[in-house]
């Protein structure tokens, strides 16, 4: 019995940068499936153009704070919430503010790659054929500029009108990357977007956030504890619903002050 | 402890086999209807041998063996057989079919000179030919070498004289009489209105027209003086003489001397005269072509009209409508109107869509044409526009279940990739939804057409009759005419086993039509699943 220490993780040493500290601001944010209570007093400041991971075991209400970020939430029945979300000081649940727009500037990745049965080009630029975008160069220029950053423009550039379902597992999820990026959102969510990949394919995509952190502010859901600690500047810690710990990626895998925290990351439970 | 009967029960070795016994069940049944339907609709235009019959009674009859059968009421240990003979002649004999006791039949020959004459009226014939009275008044023996020849010959150039007249009679002069009554209704519009430039101009029109008229009834009158004084004298089984005029031959064939070549090229005569001709003889004779055309027409309108209906009902159950019970009870009621009786469709159809519908447009823009063509309704009787529209209310449940059903088969992860970028319901509807689910939808349009191409009985209130005069789709303005009545298979092959006069001449047309309309349904459903499967290929990969 050999659990995975603390300190054998290897930590980044997180890097500040400029920009707001508080760009999403989270204030004790309560959400209900019904009856049920996910979240409980959630109170986090997400940086701009930083990468903060959400990590805990399932269940515990990491991707439910995700997708309330682009209120892909709304989608289900029955929801309720409490508290507040601002994105650059604005409320997300302001009236006045319509979800599309919202959507728009926050863009999401999801834990299954779902590319639209369509051609590799049109999967990308359909963010943009959604706002009116019909000029073919522009379309082709944002094609191209997506797909370099999702790292994919090499492989599929002779094949954009093929089938984008003829790729790869690795290929499709950074599809989907690029079309989350095609419109030059301002957040990009991603939960768990290596879940379903190999370790190469795992790789690409880590060094690809490492790359879009330059210009987007990063929020990611995963279950691995070496991928949180390999990509985020921050990280959060989930239990029941519950936000045990927030801080550095580095405070929170070498020191960290909640004794449930420590427990979880170096393998006891969870 | 497990009895031996328990034995089997986990494995449920018995129920595989009654289930299997059901599949062979349905298929046999499904298969004979299918071999019975293919046997004898295939058979009718084949042209077999035709003895000449001498029966015990000192009978001698000519023709062509149409049944046999085991005779009502004879002891199961030794039946008794009789064949039904198809003699034609109609005009002398009284029926063209004869059953005779097979064991009162005394003994067959084929003799090489039987002829078979098909005609335009009475039926068909057999006889034993005599003579050829030619054009010209000469008179060429059977036995003569040139006979035949000169035979066929004249059944041709008779035949190019009935279809000039046909032209003349059914094209042209059907054209001037129609924009006779066209004229007729203005000037009694005109003169109502007292328009009198209108009604002198019309006055005129109409002139013109009489004359055209008379000019073709002339014309008409030349060409059937000019072609046919040719004619056959033959004798019957009995010896009578019979003459045929060669005007009235439409076909002749020697049965007992065709080679199977000659066989075949008659068969395909026969079946091409059935599929692109119109009929003869209360429909008990000649082509199908109104008919074909009036159900291909209506499937496809009816296609056309229930989908979009569909469609949009389905996405607004599944996408827009809250979930509850009140769309739980909305949904039932859909499912339910598939299990409504197609002749309550009729009924509704004939009440709303002809008397309402179809009335209220009439007031509207055939105000005229209703006040002075003696209330002649245009869209206030059945047609073709509300037969499919009938067809399309009674199969709008099939294509509302399969388009909801195709929705809900999207994966998820599609549905929120699309809103996720930022696009609206409405987008991700048309862009994604819609796409991703045209194969299942198309599904369900295929099960519509199955089922209204095959449909008769409402039809038969909404605008179908035994024989239309003109085709829905012509020459004149605006081409299609969704108004006029039309034909339809599935009537004609009611209208022909149950409503006609010789139901035995009746019989072949039957299967003939009937195998004509489960080959048209097939075909149309190939056509739809070549599309489905194409759409498949566009979106392969994706779970549906």
């Amino acid at each position: 019995m050999n659990p995975p220490s603390a300190q054998r993780i290897k930590v980044r040493p997180a890097a500040e940068r400029e920009g707001r500290k508080d760009y999403i601001s989270i204030r004790d944010f309560g959400f209900w499936y019904g009856e049920k209570k996910a979240l409980d007093a959630i109170s986090l400041d997400i940086p701009e153009r930083q990468v903060v991971a959400f990590i805990g075991p399932s269940g515990c209400g990491k991707s439910t704070l995700l997708r309330n970020l682009n209120r892909m939430n709304d989608l289900v029945d029955g929801i309720r919430h409490e508290g507040d979300i601002t994105i650059n000081g604005r409320s997300i649940y302001d009236p006045g503010l319509e979800v599309i727009s919202l959507r728009r500037r926050v863009g999401m990745v999801f834990q299954k790659s779902n590319p639209f049965p369509k051609s590799i080009f049109e999967n990308v630029v359909y963010a943009l054929r959604v706002v009116g975008v019909r000029d073919r160069a522009v379309l082709e220029e944002a094609c191209e500029t997506s797909l370099r950053k999702a790292a994919l423009w090499d492989e599929v550039k002779d094949r954009l009108n093929d089938s984008a379902l003829g790729l790869s597992g690795g290929q499709m999820q950074r599809l989907c990357i690029a079309r989350a990026i095609a419109n030059r959102p301002e957040i990009l969510l991603m939960d768990e977007p290596c879940s379903a990949l190999d370790p190469i394919a795992t790789g690409k995509i880590e060094e690809l956030i490492h790359e879009l952190k330059e210009q987007f502010t990063i929020v990611i859901v995963t279950h691995s504890m070496q991928q949180a600690a390999r990509v985020s500047d921050r990280t959060a810690f989930f239990y029941l619903g519950k936000q045990v710990e927030y801080d550095t990626t580095e405070k929170i895998f070498m020191n960290p002050s909640q004794a449930q925290t420590e427990a979880y990351i170096s393998g006891r439970f969870g | 402890m497990a009895s031996s009967s328990d034995s089997s029960t986990p494995r449920g070795e018995a129920f595989v086999w009654f289930s299997g016994l059901g599949l062979i069940i349905g298929l046999g049944m499904v298969m004979g209807l299918l071999a019975l339907v293919l046997m004898n609709g295939a058979t009718v235009f084949w042209a077999p041998p035709v003895p000449v019959a001498q029966v015990d009674d000192g009978r001698i009859l000519i023709g062509q063996l149409a049944q046999r059968r085991i005779r009502a009421g004879s002891p199961a240990d030794h039946p008794v057989y009789e064949r039904q003979y198809q003699v034609g002649l109609r005009e002398l004999n009284g029926n063209s079919y004869l059953w005779v006791d097979e064991a009162k039949i005394k003994g067959e020959t084929f003799p090489a000179d039987v002829l078979g004459l098909e005609r335009v009226e009475n039926g068909p014939a057999f006889v034993r030919p005599q003579s050829l009275r030619q054009s010209d008044g000469k008179v060429i023996p059977a036995t003569d070498a040139a006979f035949e020849t000169a035979f066929q010959a004249e059944v041709a150039a008779a035949g190019a004289v009935r279809a000039k007249l046909a032209e003349i009679t059914r094209h042209r002069i059907g054209d001037v009489n129609a924009a006779m009554d066209k004229a007729r209704v203005a000037l009694r519009r005109a003169e109502d209105l007292k328009l009198a430039d209108d009604v002198a101009s019309l006055q005129k029109e109409i002139a013109a027209l009489d004359g055209r008229f008379a000019v073709l009834q002339e014309e008409a009158k030349q060409v059937v003086a000019g072609g046919a004084v040719a004619s056959l004298v033959s004798q019957d089984a009995a010896g009578r003489e019979v003459v045929v005029p060669l005007t009235q031959v439409i076909r002749a064939w020697f049965p007992n001397r065709l080679d199977t070549w000659g066989r075949v090229k008659l068969f395909c005569s026969r079946l091409g005269e059935f599929i692109f001709d119109e009929p003869r003889e209360a429909n008990t004779e000649g082509g199908l072509m109104p008919a074909i055309f009036g159900t291909l027409v209506m499937t496809v309108f009816m296609s056309l009209l229930v989908t979009p209906f569909g469609v949009i009902t389905a996405i607004y159950l599944r996408e827009y409508a809250q979930q509850g019970p009140v769309l739980r009870i909305v949904r039932i009621s859909v499912n339910n109107l598939a299990g409504v009786p197609s002749i309550v469709f009729g009924v509704f159809g004939l009440g709303f869509f002809v008397y309402v519908l179809g009335g209220s447009i009439d007031q509207l823009f055939f105000a005229d044409q209703l006040k002075y063509n003696n209330n002649t309704p245009v869209f206030g009787t059945g047609g073709l526009l509300w037969c499919s529209l009938t067809l399309a209310l009674m199969t709008l449940p099939v294509v509302i279940v399969a388009t909801e059903e195709a929705l809900a088969a999207v994966p998820r992860g599609m549905r929120e990739a699309s809103l996720a970028t930022g696009a609206s319901k409405w987008q991700t509807i048309r862009d994604i939804l819609l796409p991703a689910s045209a194969p299942g939808i198309l599904t369900g349009v295929i099960l519509a057409m199955a089922r209204g191409a095959g449909e008769v009985a409402p039809l038969m209130l909404v605008g179908v009759v035994k024989l239309a005069p003109t085709l829905p789709f012509d020459g004149s303005a605006p081409f299609l005419h969704m108004d006029r009545k039309f034909m339809h298979l599935g009537f004609h092959v009611y209208d022909l086993g149950f409503q006609s006069p010789d139901s035995d001449a009746a019989r072949p047309m039957v299967f003939a039509t009937t195998l004509l309309l489960i080959v048209l349904v097939v075909c149309l459903n190939l056509g739809a699943i070549w599309i489905r499967n194409r759409l498949r290929a566009r979106f392969k990969g994706a779970s549906f």
